[in-house]
């Protein structure tokens, strides 16, 4: 099974990328207002864009 | 108009309405090999008809078109709303279109003709691999390039679950499918035995793992909040659940492998690894159907929220279903049988199909300039039609693999096979003709999608659609 020499320390790499990632984006206050966001998206009005006289159709 | 002003909604377009095509194409062919294990009779002797040849472009179709082309469609969107900045890239991003489209036509065409590397989950030979791995490389660029220039400080969790089935998926593809050609159209893996059994399952499930979960919990994230007009749950929690999946998913892949040439303790480590996945997969399920409390009277009126909300009843028993049948004495059972063809469809079509099309019926009426789609009494005949078929599909699919489980262990008291090979295919037909009513019945919600999204999209004229901030700003 020399295949698990590959395998094993690739997962482990990742896990490492992950871990450094995590820490980084802590360190960037990701993960400070974990309330705020979750509004922030019902907030940006995604609604219909009506077409307008003499706008081109697209498709 | 000034692109930094205005989204890219047209490489959206393209891909959520060819994921509708793909979709349809996809199941059809899953139909007409369901008929085939029925009446074998149904590929009159031309090669490129078997099911063997057939099941692969099924497969392909069904997760890597459509619900490839859905991730695409709801990423794009979701990144770009959540960081009010245009795409990285108008070019590449119109590349990986059409770059994907024609992976998928060249699958369509050299699966059929017995083209194949016949590792399941990826068929396709070298030449297709190289162009798969330029699409995605290009993907990468256009995601996370634009997460780079967001005008948002913080980056909403789905573009995390987003962002980890990319740079994942890149990874798996470049392990799996490390070849030596040896000529145009055919290759060998750099792997033999046993160790390209575990390469291509270590691959295989995490392609379940991030394609089919991460991805998919992505579309979750943004589009049942913004359906319901609630914010997530718990939005703590779906950080924790992120980190927890990212931490634990890698290692479940060997429980596809159990009770073959793999090491022992490496069969005990795939289920030990599926058992503890159970925890943030019904971590996030939860969160996610929580996520209307309070507002359960919507899902009596809105047949998108049922989509998606019942999509996650099946994710749940999906992943409940899955670690179970990890443990090495329910696998002595279940492995080999239909129970797997069934579990597989309790994600596929319960999971990934119906978040896809719940998070297509919010996406198209808003690309196109619609306040709605053209007929929501026919979003909710798509509900209930999808619902039953699917319980159809799996429920006969669980009795045939149970009894056939069952009919393959029975021995007499002499020690010699109760029922031979053929005799528990037999008793499995009423079960196959259940399933492939189940199926055609799924495929014929998705008529209804596509006459309704037709219906939605003929004539409009959709127009750039603003960055409300950076209008503000200019």
């Amino acid at each position: 099974m020399d295949i698990l020499f590959v395998l094993v320390p690739l997962s482990l790499i990742l896990v490492a990328l992950a871990v450094i990632v995590f820490l980084w984006m802590s360190e960037n206050g990701q993960f400070e207002d974990l309330d705020g966001p979750a509004h922030q998206i019902l907030m940006d009005d995604d609604g219909a864009v009506q077409a307008r006289r003499g706008d081109k159709p697209v498709i | 108009m000034e692109t930094t002003l205005t989204y890219n909604y047209a490489v959206v377009r393209q891909f959520a309405l060819m994921s509708v095509v793909w979709g349809i194409v996809g199941m059809l062919v899953g139909v007409y090999i369901a008929a085939e294990l029925i009446w074998p009779d149904l590929s009159f002797q031309l090669p490129w008809l078997s099911y063997g040849r057939l099941r692969p472009l099924h497969t392909n179709a069904v997760i890597f078109a459509f619900g490839g082309s859905a991730l695409f469609a709801t990423s794009y969107y979701v990144v770009q709303r959540t960081c009010q900045v245009r795409l990285f890239s108008d070019g590449l991003a119109a590349f990986t279109f059409w770059g994907w489209q024609a992976v998928i036509v060249a699958a369509a065409i050299t699966l059929p003709l017995g083209i194949t590397t016949s590792k399941e989950y990826a068929e396709l030979e070298w030449p297709i691999d190289i162009l798969i791995t330029l699409v995605w490389v290009a993907h990468a660029i256009v995601f996370f390039g634009t997460i780079v220039k967001r005008k948002v400080p913080h980056i909403y969790v789905a573009n995390w679950f987003f962002g980890a089935y990319i740079l994942t998926v890149a990874i798996l593809h470049l392990v799996n499918s490390a070849a030596v050609p040896v000529s145009l159209w055919k290759s060998y893996s750099v792997y033999a035995g046993v160790q390209d059994a575990m390469v291509q399952w270590w691959y295989g499930h995490n392609a379940v793992g991030f394609i089919l979960t991460a991805g998919f919990l992505g579309m979750m994230y943004y589009f049942i909040p913004k359906q319901a007009g609630r914010p997530v749950y718990s939005y703590r929690l779906s950080v924790v659940h992120f980190w927890s999946l990212i931490f634990t998913y890698m290692w479940a892949g060997p429980h596809h492998l159990q009770y073959t040439a793999l090491p022992d303790w490496t069969q005990s480590l795939g289920m030990v690894f599926s058992l503890i996945l159970l925890a943030p997969s019904w971590g996030g399920m939860i969160n996610g159907i929580m996520t209307l409390s309070g507002a359960w009277h919507k899902l009596r009126t809105d047949p998108i929220l049922k989509f998606l909300v019942v999509s996650l009843s099946f994710y749940g028993m999906a992943t409940f279903e899955g670690p179970m049948m990890s443990i090495k004495t329910v696998n002595a059972l279940s492995h080999y049988t239909d129970w797997n063809i069934g579990h597989v469809h309790s994600g596929a079509l319960g999971w990934v199909a119906m978040i896809s099309i719940g998070s297509l019926y919010y996406l198209v009426p808003r690309l196109f300039g619609r306040e709605e789609m053209h007929s929501v009494k026919l979003i909710t005949a798509h509900f209930w039609v999808t619902t039953i078929g699917i319980v159809l599909y799996i429920s006969s699919m669980w009795i045939a693999g149970v009894m056939q489980g069952l009919m393959w262990r029975a021995v007499n008291a002499d020690g010699t096979l109760t029922y031979s090979f053929v005799e528990s295919v037999k008793a499995t037909y009423p079960y196959y003709a259940i399933r492939l009513l189940g199926g055609v019945i799924v495929l014929s919600g998705m008529f209804l999608m596509a006459y309704n999204v037709w219906k939605t999209i003929a004539g409009q004229r959709p127009v750039p659609a603003l960055i409300p901030s950076a209008v503000a700003r200019a």
